[in-house]
Order: structure tokens, then sequence, then C-alpha cells
């Protein structure tokens, strides 16, 4: 019999200790997948963040270090730097990428750093429990706006991949989102282009991924998903934002 | 270039270069700044090397942790406010037991306080500095000379234990210029850590962390952390004694301070005051042993710092209520003249009837 789909050799066989619905574990197996077909295993150096994420280095079979939050792009930074031939990402939330390492994430693309950025945006802090993020909607409910996000007061939901795009050390930013199987397909091949770029030597690259959190958004998983075509990917629309690698699909 | 006129920042730069440092990062910030330039201009093209200005102290410090994770030697410095942003990265660095070197050329505090010399960043440095339970050896250089020797010194400390090293400096130190010699170089290839994150290559995966859901796990890290720091204690304490054989006072002080004592010393012996010092030149470990070797003989001890009292603690420590300590101190960014301090030293000298 013809074997058709298994674990990837590059995730562990072990459980993933994600809520049910998570968009972490498809994620994880996605990435797990290209490092498994661009033969990456061997050369991989990943850079989980505090978080959801914080146990990644339990689930993904290369090697890794666990970041400070929002320092992720830095320590990228710094291994890339001293180990070149490494093949380097980041594995970052919203509150890690878009709000503590703002400043992180922005100089490393400013600097060209040819390293890899996989950010998570499911528009709340997931691990301490809910809480607003920078990616938050505006009138979204969180367990610190309680009352609705509101943009006088809490500010608007931070595109931080649109502000990554004005960079020019960013060459290739995309945003997906894993809620349907065409969702997860595009997000594969973004994953395998952004990893693609560093290859390349191109630069900085990043992808952003619209994921569920059914348990801090207080839906079902199948809720969660049709939230995100509902609500979210009308604040964040999917698509390519830039892409000035060269191939066929670039700028 | 084995000797040269330079200023403490340069020379420190040179010896790191020396030592093998490969990567350094930084943010400027005055007093240390010619540190970094002498980085830009000296290690930013050299093969196999990366310099950085970073947009932050605290991106700085986490590009040192990135490449000291795959094994390269790496470096960063600071003066006092910067050196504040950069504790959260020395905590994790201390905590995944990886190697780096920081250098804090600290100024008066607190706050933005000013540029000058001051040693006020003492507690900072000997307590660890960030948060958890954890120490960095820590190195206090007095003179331009012993800037380079000493970060020589650190590089081997830090990969050999395992452990971010400070080396403390001040402004003066770091501004100063003196002929310092450099006897020290590195192999131009140094063996890569063994424990380095390099892919998974002919070996399994590794990973390196520090969070753990499971207090009993993170106990028996900080309990392996605190058995280094116990050799490092009884290994590598380091400490200068002048003119104390047959002392009757001794002036304990560290850095820039010390080298002010020694002439104040040298005055006071002009005059027949039988004065000596004690230098700790790791201030962490401190050299608790040889403050009680002086304290069989030596009742009275004058601390002096460039802060309001902060060694003064160790050495009370050490002493164990055996001596008498007395305290002369300036603040903020003043720096004391040798005669000054050896005024003081003649006033308790006879105030405390030695003459």
């Amino acid at each position: 019999m013809k074997k058709i789909y298994s674990r990837p050799k590059s995730l562990k066989r072990t459980t993933f200790h994600y809520c049910p619905g998570c968009g972490h574990s498809i994620v994880h197996r996605l990435i797990c997948e290209v490092i498994d077909e661009m033969n990456l295993q061997d050369k991989a150096i990943g850079i989980p963040p505090p978080g959801c994420a914080v146990f990644a280095y339990y689930y993904f079979d290369v090697d890794m270090a666990e970041s400070a939050h929002g320092r992720g792009a830095a320590v990228a930074t710094g291994v890339k730097r001293a180990f070149p031939e490494a093949i380097v990402f980041t594995y970052q939330g919203d509150g890690d990428l878009a709000a503590i390492g703002t400043a992180e994430t922005i100089h490393a693309a400013n600097r060209k750093e040819n390293i890899t950025s996989i950010f998570i945006n499911n528009a709340v802090y997931g691990m301490t429990g809910g809480q607003m993020a920078p990616t938050t909607l505006s009138g979204q409910k969180t367990t610190t706006t309680p009352y609705g996000r509101e943009d006088n007061l809490e500010g608007y939901p931070l595109k931080m991949s649109d502000i990554i795009a004005v960079v020019k050390g960013a060459v290739y930013v995309e945003r997906c989102a894993v809620n349907s199987p065409a969702n997860i397909r595009k997000t594969k091949k973004a994953i395998r282009k952004a990893f693609q770029t560093q290859i390349d030597g191109l630069g900085f690259s990043l992808v952003e991924i619209l994921s569920p959190c059914p348990t801090n958004w207080r839906m079902s998983p199948i809720e969660a998903w049709q939230w995100i075509d509902d609500v979210m990917s009308k604040e964040f629309p999917l698509g390519v934002i830039k892409d000035i690698t060269g191939g066929k699909d670039a700028d | 270039m084995a000797r040269a006129l330079m200023t403490g920042n340069a020379a420190i730069g040179e010896a790191a270069i020396r030592a093998g440092c490969r990567c350094y990062f930084g943010y400027p910030i005055t007093p240390q700044n010619e540190l970094t330039e002498y980085m830009a201009t000296n290690l930013s093209r050299r093969k196999g090397c990366s310099f950085i200005q970073a947009e932050s102290e605290i991106a700085a410090i986490n590009m040192v942790y990135g490449a000291s994770l795959v094994g390269a030697r790496a470096m960063t410095s600071s003066s006092s406010p910067g050196i504040s942003l950069k504790q959260e990265g020395i905590s994790y660095l201390a905590a995944c037991e990886l190697p780096a070197v920081i250098v804090n050329m600290s100024r008066g505090g607190p706050g933005l306080g000013s540029i000058v010399a001051a040693q006020s960043d003492y507690f900072q440095a000997t307590r660890g500095g960030g948060h958890g339970d954890y120490r960095t050896i820590v190195l206090g250089p007095s003179s331009v000379q012993e800037l380079a020797d000493l970060t020589y010194k650190a590089f081997d400390l830090s990969d050999k234990y395992k452990i971010p090293v400070i080396i403390l400096g001040d402004g003066v130190l770091g501004q100063m210029m003196e002929p310092v010699e450099f006897k020290y170089e590195a192999p131009a290839e140094l063996p890569i850590r063994s424990d380095a994150l390099r892919g998974a290559k002919g070996r399994p995966s590794k990973y390196i962390k520090t969070f753990t859901s499971n207090p009993a796990e993170l106990e028996e890290i900080n309990w392996s952390l605190f058995r280094r720091y116990e050799l490092i204690k009884r290994e590598e304490t380091a400490w200068e004694t002048f003119l104390s054989e047959d002392a009757e006072l001794i002036v304990v002080a560290f850095g820039i301070a010390a080298r002010i004592a020694k002439g104040a010393i040298k005055t006071a012996r002009a005059s027949g005051l039988k004065v000596g010092l004690l230098r700790p030149i790791t201030l962490w470990p401190f050299p608790n042993e040889a403050v009680k070797e002086l304290a069989k003989r030596v009742k009275y001890y004058l601390v002096f710092e460039m802060n309001m009292g902060q060694m003064i603690e160790d050495v009370q420590l050490a002493l164990e209520g055996k001596g008498e300590v007395s305290f002369y101190g300036r603040p903020g960014g003043v720096v004391p003249t040798p005669s000054e301090v050896s005024r003081v030293i003649s006033r308790l000298y006879y105030q405390k009837g030695l003459k």
C-alpha cells in the first residue's frame, strides 16, 4: 500500500500541548514538511519565543534555542552572523514580534539580515490568558479589553507585516492563514519561499500566519476558522505584501 | 603592534580581537564609544567576524546571546544606563550557561546621571544584576594594561566556566591613554565549543532553553549553577596587595579608586604612616580569604569607593566583625585626588591612635 501521509522526519514523535483547534500545531507541521523537503534538518536553527510556542523545541527535531520575549530577530541575527551556513528561523507570536520585539524585528529587516521570521498572528496573548495583542481587532473583547478594543484608548490593530514591507532590507513578506485546506497549502508554499529566499542569500523574509485561538477567542474550532475568514482577514488581508526576490512571482 | 599608547577603550578592543573575539555588538553611549568605534574599524571587515551597531542595548546583548549559542567568542560593551538594559540578556546567558564578555565603562548615576567616571554599579555587577538567582564573574581592572590583560582573561574564564564575565571599568579607565603591551594572540581558529548549536549534522538535534514548568527541574538548574559558582570562588579569586606587610591600616579599593588610593598611600608612607592596600581584582568572587588573612593582624580598614558605599558590605561580610571599618566615598562622578584621600587616611590614622 502506498503511504501518502506521514509525520515529517523533522517533527518529533510526541504529543503537542496545544489546545484543540490551535493553529500552532498546523504551522509546526508545515515548517517541518518544508525542512524535510528542502533537506535542511541538519543546518536549521530555530528560535522559538516565550508564549504558547515556547515548547517548540520539544516538537521540532532541529537545533533550537529559546529567545527572551521579543528578541528573536536579534538572537537570530547573532546566530546567522556567527554561523552563516545555518538556516535560521524565528518563530514568534504577535505580542512577541509586533509589540515587545518591534524594534528588533524592524532593524533586523532593515539590516537585510538573511533570516526568516514565521509570525503567528492570533490577535491575542495566548499563553498568558488572552490579553490584548497589538493585532487585536477594533472592538474585540479580550481580558484586558473587556469592553472591546477602543481605537482611541487602546490603539488600532497594528499591521506589522505592512510596516516590515516598507523596510528596504525586507525582500519577501506574505500574509497567510491556516483556516482551510486551501489556505494551509498556500501557507506552506509561503514558508517554503521564505526559506528559499534565505538559501539564496537575498535578505529578510517574513511570513505572517493568521492562526486560530479558539480557547481565548471563546469559540469552537470551526467558529474560529470562520472568524478568520469573516473578520480577521478583512483587517489583515491575505496575500503577498512584498516580493523583490526576483523570482517569477516577484513584484 | 605589541606595545602601543592607547585609550583604555581601544585597548579592550585590541585585546578582545587578539583573544579571538569574532562578534561585537554595541550601541553608542559615553564614555565607552571608542571601544565600539575601535571594533567598527578593526573587526567589522575581518574575515569570519561580525560587527553590528545595534538598534538598542537590548538587541546588542541578544545578538551576543545568538553568537554565543553557535560557539563564537562574542562581546558587547556599554556604560551604566545601557548595562541596565542588558540585564535581561545577561540573565538569559547565565541561565543558558553561555559564555559572553560584557564591558561596563561605568558612569555616574542613578538615572541618566553623568558621563563622568563612577563606581556606582558595583552592586549591580556583583549581585547578578538581572532577575533570578545567578552570578557573573566580575573583573575590576585599574590600568590600561590591566584592561588588556583582563580582557583576554575574561574570554578564557567565560569559556572555561560557561558564564558571562563582566569587566567593570569606569569613564576614567576607558578614556585615559597609557602604554599597553599586548602579550597574547589566540590561534587564528579557535575550536568550536562542543555544546554549541551548529545544526543536527551527524548527531541528534539539541536545544538550549531556560523555561520549565517543573520547579524541581529549575531547582536542579539553580543548584548546578551554584556548584559551578563555588568552584569559581575556589579557583579564580584574584587580588593585589600593596605595602600591606607591616600595615596597621588597610585601604580597600578597586579599579580606578585603587589607583588613586595607591598615590594616597605613598604620600602617607612618606610621612611615616604604616598604610597598605588591598585591591580586589575579581569583584565577584570577592577575595574573602585575603581579607580574613589580613584580619589576623590588622584591625583598621578604610574602604574607599567612588560611590556611597557598596563594596564596603563585602569587606564587612568578609571581616565577620573582626576589624573596624571606615568609609570614604565620592558619588556622582566626582573623582577624588590622591591628596584628598591621603588626608582621609592620616585623619583616620591619628583618630584611631595608630600614631
